[in-house]
C-alpha cells in the first residue's frame, strides 16, 4: 500500500498561553482517505492542536501547509474555506430550526435576494442521502435523537466542501448501535478521500475506526504510529507518560493493609445498576472501612458511575441496595438522607457557593438535610464550622470568608468539610486532589485513610493511579463507560497491573 | 487612617443609594425650607416626611416579595396585576356586604383578598419550580391575565366602597402613624426575621448563586423557589389592599399599574444583583424611598407629573451606574493605591 498524498501538514507548531506553553514543536500529518485518531489526556493539547488547525488560535511559531499552499489562518472561516471543517464534542446546533436550516445554516440557497426553501431543503437532502440518513429536511432538528442530530452535524460540516473533518468527541453521548452508524458513515466518507481527525477517549473506538494515532502529552509529540503496530498497553502508557520500567519503580508505595473482610454485608450494592448512553450495567459491593478506588481515563464512565450512586444523574437500569434493602433514590437530597455524600469533581460548578461564606458553605449540606425552617442553632454552627478548619486546617482561617476568594485546595477542603458534617456513611469523592498542591493534596490522601480506618466506606475517584493505588483497598477498572475489572489491591499489585488493565478492558 | 475609613463608607454597599437619597431630600429643602417639618396635629404626624413614608408602603410590601424572588435568580411580573386582583375582590365583598362597617366584615374581606393572591403566589411558583417555565414568562401569564381577572370580579366598574375600618388601611393612623407605615414595617421586620433567623435567607441565596451545586449539596430549591413566589403574591395582595383603602374603590385597570417595574428597580438601586444571588433588604427599602421621593420632587417642583418616569429614569441610571464594577473600578484608579489588606496564611 503507497502512502497515500498527505493534505495537512502542520510542522513545529508552537502556541504558548501566558505561563502555559500549551504546544511545543509539534508536528502532526494527515493524509488523503484516512481517519486519524489524536490521543492524550486532559492537557495534552488535543484541543489546542485542533484549535490551531481550524485557525481559532494563531500559531506562535510552525507552519500549517494544506493541500500544498502553506497557510496562515486568520479565524475558523479562512480554515473553512480551505476546506477543514469541524463537528464539536457538543452539538453546536439550533434546535429549533429544522434540519435543512441547520445543515445549510450560512450556505443558504439564494434567489433574488431571498432565501429559496425549495431549493435549500433539496441541496440539503442530498448531503443527507451522502450519508444515508433518511429524515425529513422539513422536520424540526429537536425531534430527531442526539445521536442523528451528531450526524447532522456532520451534514453540515460536508456543506463547504470538506477535505479535512475533524470529528471532536463524537461518540460521547451515543449508545453502541448509534456508534457502529457513525462508523459506517466515517469509513464510507474515507472511501471518498476525506480525511478525518478524531478525538476520543474510548480506546476500543480508535482501534475499531482508526487507521493512524498521535499521541499529544504535556504539549509534546510523543508518537505517531499506525494502529495496527501500537499495543493498547503501550499507547495507554504513553498517553499518561509513564515507560512500564518507571511505573514498576513507582509502586510498592502503597504500605497498607486491605480491610480484612470478616462477612460483613456490604452496606451499599450495586446490582446492575445502569443508565442507558452513560454508563453500563455494573454490580458494585461497597463495605464500612474501605477505600475502592476508581481507575480509568478520562471519559471512561468515572465520574458517571459516582453520580449514579449518589443519585444525581437517574439510573434506568438495576438497583441499588442499602444496608439489604432495595432503594430508589429520587434525587441527591434522597441520597444525603442514606447518609451518603458526593463530592463533585467540578468544584466551582458543582461544588461551592463561591459568593456565600466559608462557614456558610460547610453547614450548608447540614442545614439543607434540615430543611429551611430548623436552622442549626448559632452556637452548633460554629461549632462545625471551628472543629473542620480545624482539622482540615483550612485558610484563611476566618469563617467570615468568602469561599470564592479561597485557593483551589482549600475550597475542596470546605467541600470536604461540609460532607464530613453530614455525617456520612458512604463518602464518594471525585477527583478530590485535582488542581491543588502538593501539600494539600497529601492532607486530602491522609484523611481519606483516616476517615476509612474510622469506618467510613469511601469512593475514590482519580485519574492519578498513583494515588488511587495507594489508597484503595479495591479498585474497580473503568473503560469505555465499562467497568471492566475489579481486583484486591495488595502488594503483588503494581501500577503496570492497572494500566494493563485499563489497556487491555480486563481480557488480559 | 481616617481616610480608610472614608474609603470604607464609599465602598459600602447602600452608599451611593444613601447618598442619592439624601440629595433628593436636600434639594427639597432648599425649594421648600419646610420640607423637613413634621408637624403633630390631632396626635397624627403629618409633613412631607410621613408622605413620603406612608406612600412607599405599597411599594415596599410588593418589593420585598420581589426581593426575594430575584435573589432565586426569578422576576415576578405579576405582582401589579395580584395588587389589582386582591383590591377588587375586598371592595366587591365590602360593596355587597350588609354591614361594610363592621370590622369582623372587613377582616373577612382582608382574608379572602390575601387568599386569592396567596393561591395566585402559589400559581406562579408552580409554574416556575415545577414545571420550570422561565420565570420572565410564566409569571407574564399572571400579569396579563390577572387584570382580566380583576375586571371579572369588579364587572368592569370602578367600585366605589363607604367602610371606615377598611379606610384606616390605607389612610388611617395608629399610635399617631399612618396605618399602611406600620403594615409595611411589620411585614419588613417579619421577612427579616424569617430569612435572617431561620435558614431560608442562606437557602434562598444559595440557590440563586449556585444551583447546581445546591443540588448536589442537598437544599430543596423547588420548595424553596414555591416559597418566595406565594410571598411576594401575599405580599403584593396587602399591597392591593393599601391602595384600594387609599381611594376607596377598585380600580382594576390602574391599580398597581406598572409597579412591578418600579419594584424591581428599587430592588436593583438597593444592590440586589437581577443575576440572582445576595440579597439586601434594607437596600430595597432605600430603593423605596428614593422612587417615592422623586416622585414626591416631581411634583413640588411643578413638573407635570406625566414626566415623573424621565425623572425616574435619570436617577435609577445615575445609582446603576456608580454601583458598577466597572465605573467604580474606573473611580478607584483615579484615587492614589491603598495598601491591600493581606491576607494572612497563618
Amino acid at each position: 500500500m503507497t502512502a497515500p498524498p498527505t493534505i495537512v501538514e502542520m510542522r513545529g507548531i508552537s502556541i504558548e498561553f501566558p505561563g502555559v506553553k500549551a504546544l511545543q514543536e509539534v508536528d502532526f500529518t494527515l493524509r488523503r482517505g484516512e481517519i486519524h485518531a489524536l490521543m492524550g489526556e486532559n492537557g495534552a493539547g488535543k484541543s489546542t492542536l485542533i484549535k490551531a488547525l481550524t485557525g481559532v488560535y494563531t500559531i506562535d511559531s510552525g507552519q500549517i501547509v494544506v493541500d500544498g499552499a502553506a497557510h496562515a489562518f486568520a479565524g475558523p472561516a479562512a480554515a473553512e474555506a480551505a476546506g477543514i471543517s469541524t463537528v464539536y464534542q457538543e452539538v453546536n446546533l439550533c434546535d429549533n430550526l429544522t434540519v435543512a436550516e441547520n445543515i445549510m445554516l450560512g450556505h443558504e440557497s439564494r434567489r433574488n435576494g431571498s432565501i429559496d426553501w425549495r431549493d435549500m431543503r433539496r441541496r440539503a437532502k442530498g448531503f443527507l442521502a451522502r450519508l444515508s440518513l433518511d429524515i425529513d429536511p422539513g422536520s424540526s432538528l429537536s425531534t430527531h435523537s442526539l445521536a442523528v442530530q451528531q450526524l447532522v452535524a456532520i451534514c453540515r460540516a460536508m456543506v463547504v466542501d470538506a477535505k479535512v473533518l475533524i470529528l471532536d468527541e463524537p461518540t460521547s453521548s451515543l449508545d453502541a448501535y448509534e456508534v457502529q452508524q457513525l462508523f459506517a458513515i466515517m469509513r464510507s466518507l474515507r472511501e471518498e478521500g476525506v480525511a478525518i481527525l478524531f478525538v476520543s477517549h474510548f480506546i476500543e473506538q480508535v482501534y475499531e475506526v482508526s487507521d493512524r494515532i498521535t499521541i499529544l502529552r504535556n504539549g509534546l509529540l510523543v508518537g505517531e504510529h499506525l494502529t495496527p503496530e501500537l499495543p493498547r498497553l503501550e499507547l495507554v502508557s504513553k498517553m499518561i507518560g509513564k515507560s512500564l520500567e518507571a511505573l514498576e519503580a513507582l509502586e510498592g508505595s502503597t504500605g497498607h493493609t486491605p480491610s480484612e473482610q470478616t462477612g460483613a454485608a456490604p452496606i451499599a450494592q450495586a446490582i446492575r445498576f445502569g443508565r442507558r448512553g452513560t454508563i453500563e450495567p455494573f454490580d458494585l459491593d461497597l463495605f464500612a472501612g474501605e477505600v475502592v478506588g476508581i481507575a480509568g481515563l478520562l471519559g471512561s464512565g468515572r465520574t458517571e458511575l459516582a453520580r449514579l450512586l449518589f443519585a444525581a444523574d437517574h439510573a434506568d437500569a438495576g438497583h441499588l441496595v442499602l444496608d439489604g434493602a432495595t432503594v430508589k433514590l429520587r434525587n441527591p437530597r434522597a441520597a444525603m438522607r442514606r447518609k451518603i455524600a458526593f463530592s463533585s469533581e467540578q468544584r466551582k460548578v458543582e461544588g461551592i457557593i463561591s459568593d456565600l461564606t466559608v462557614g456558610e458553605n460547610i453547614v450548608l449540606g447540614v442545614q439543607a438535610d434540615r430543611g429551611w425552617a430548623r436552622r442549626i442553632p448559632r452556637r452548633k454552627a460554629d461549632e462545625i464550622v471551628r472543629k473542620y478548619i480545624k482539622a482540615l486546617d483550612i485558610r484563611p482561617t476566618n469563617p467570615e470568608t468568602r469561599v470564592g476568594n479561597l485557593s483551589g485546595g482549600n475550597q475542596q477542603k470546605v467541600l470536604l468539610a461540609r460532607w464530613l458534617a453530614t455525617a456520612p456513611r458512604l463518602l464518594i469523592l471525585d477527583e478530590p486532589t485535582r488542581g491543588i498542591d502538593v501539600g494539600a493534596k497529601a492532607e486530602v490522601q491522609h484523611l481519606v485513610a483516616q476517615l476509612a480506618t474510622d469506618g467510613m466506606s469511601v469512593v475514590f475517584i482519580s485519574a492519578e493511579l498513583e494515588e488511587v493505588l495507594r489508597l484503595s483497598h479495591r479498585i474497580v477498572i473503568m473503560r469505555d463507560r465499562r467497568k471492566v475489572a475489579e481486583i484486591r489491591n495488595d502488594e503483588t499489585v503494581g501500577l503496570d497491573d492497572v494500566v494493563e488493565l485499563i489497556a487491555s478492558g480486563g481480557q488480559a | 487612617m481616617r481616610n480608610l475609613n472614608a474609603m470604607g463608607l464609599v465602598r459600602h454597599r447602600l452608599f451611593w443609594p444613601l447618598a442619592a437619597l439624601i440629595a433628593l431630600l436636600v434639594a427639597n429643602t432648599i425649594r421648600t425650607t419646610s420640607f423637613l417639618n413634621i408637624r403633630v396635629q390631632d396626635g397624627h404626624l403629618y409633613g412631607a416626611l410621613i408622605d413620603i413614608l406612608r406612600n412607599s408602603s405599597p411599594l415596599i410590601l410588593v418589593e420585598l416579595g420581589m426581593t426575594l424572588v430575584i435573589a432565586t435568580r426569578g422576576i415576578d411580573l405579576s405582582v401589579g396585576a395580584v395588587v389589582a386582583i386582591s383590591g377588587a375582590l375586598a371592595c366587591s365583598f365590602l360593596a355587597s356586604a350588609p354591614n361594610p362597617n363592621s370590622i369582623g366584615t372587613v377582616l373577612v374581606a382582608c382574608g379572602i383578598a390575601l387568599a386569592l393572591s396567596l393561591v395566585l403566589g402559589v400559581w406562579n411558583g408552580f409554574l416556575v419550580s415545577v414545571l420550570g417555565i422561565q420565570p420572565i414568562i410564566a409569571t407574564l401569564v399572571l400579569m396579563t391575565a390577572g387584570r382580566g381577572i380583576a375586571m371579572l370580579i369588579t364587572s368592569g366598574q370602578i367600585t366605589m366602597i363607604h367602610s371606615t375600618p377598611f379606610k384606616t388601611i390605607g389612610s388611617g393612623f395608629w399610635f399617631g402613624l399612618p396605618a399602611a407605615v406600620l403594615i409595611a414595617g411589620a411585614v419588613f421586620a417579619v421577612v427579616a426575621t424569617v430569612t435572617r433567623r431561620t435558614a431560608l435567607g442562606m437557602l434562598i441565596e444559595s440557590v440563586g448563586i449556585n444551583p447546581q451545586a445546591s443540588r448536589l449539596a442537598g437544599v430543596q430549591s423547588r420548595s424553596i423557589i414555591w416559597i418566595v413566589y406565594a410571598a411576594a403574591g401575599v405580599f403584593a395582595g396587602v399591597a392591593g389592599l393599601m391602595i384600594s383603602s387609599n381611594i376607596m374603590a377598585a380600580d382594576a385597570n390602574n391599580a398597581g399599574l406598572f409597579i412591578e417595574l418600579d419594584a424591581i428597580l428599587a430592588v436593583v438601586i438597593g444592590g440586589t444583583s437581577l443575576a440572582g444571588g445576595k440579597f439586601s433588604l434594607s437596600g430595597t427599602l432605600v430603593g423605596a424611598f428614593i422612587i417615592q421621593t422623586l416622585t414626591l420632587t416631581v411634583t413640588i417642583l411643578g413638573i407635570p407629573p406625566a414626566v415623573t418616569p424621565l425623572f425616574k429614569a435619570i436617577v435609577v441610571i445615575a445609582v446603576c451606574l456608580l454601583q458598577a464594577p466597572i465605573v467604580r473600578s474606573r473611580l478607584a484608579v483615579r484615587r492614589p493605591a491603598r495598601p491591600v489588606p493581606v491576607e494572612v496564611a497563618a
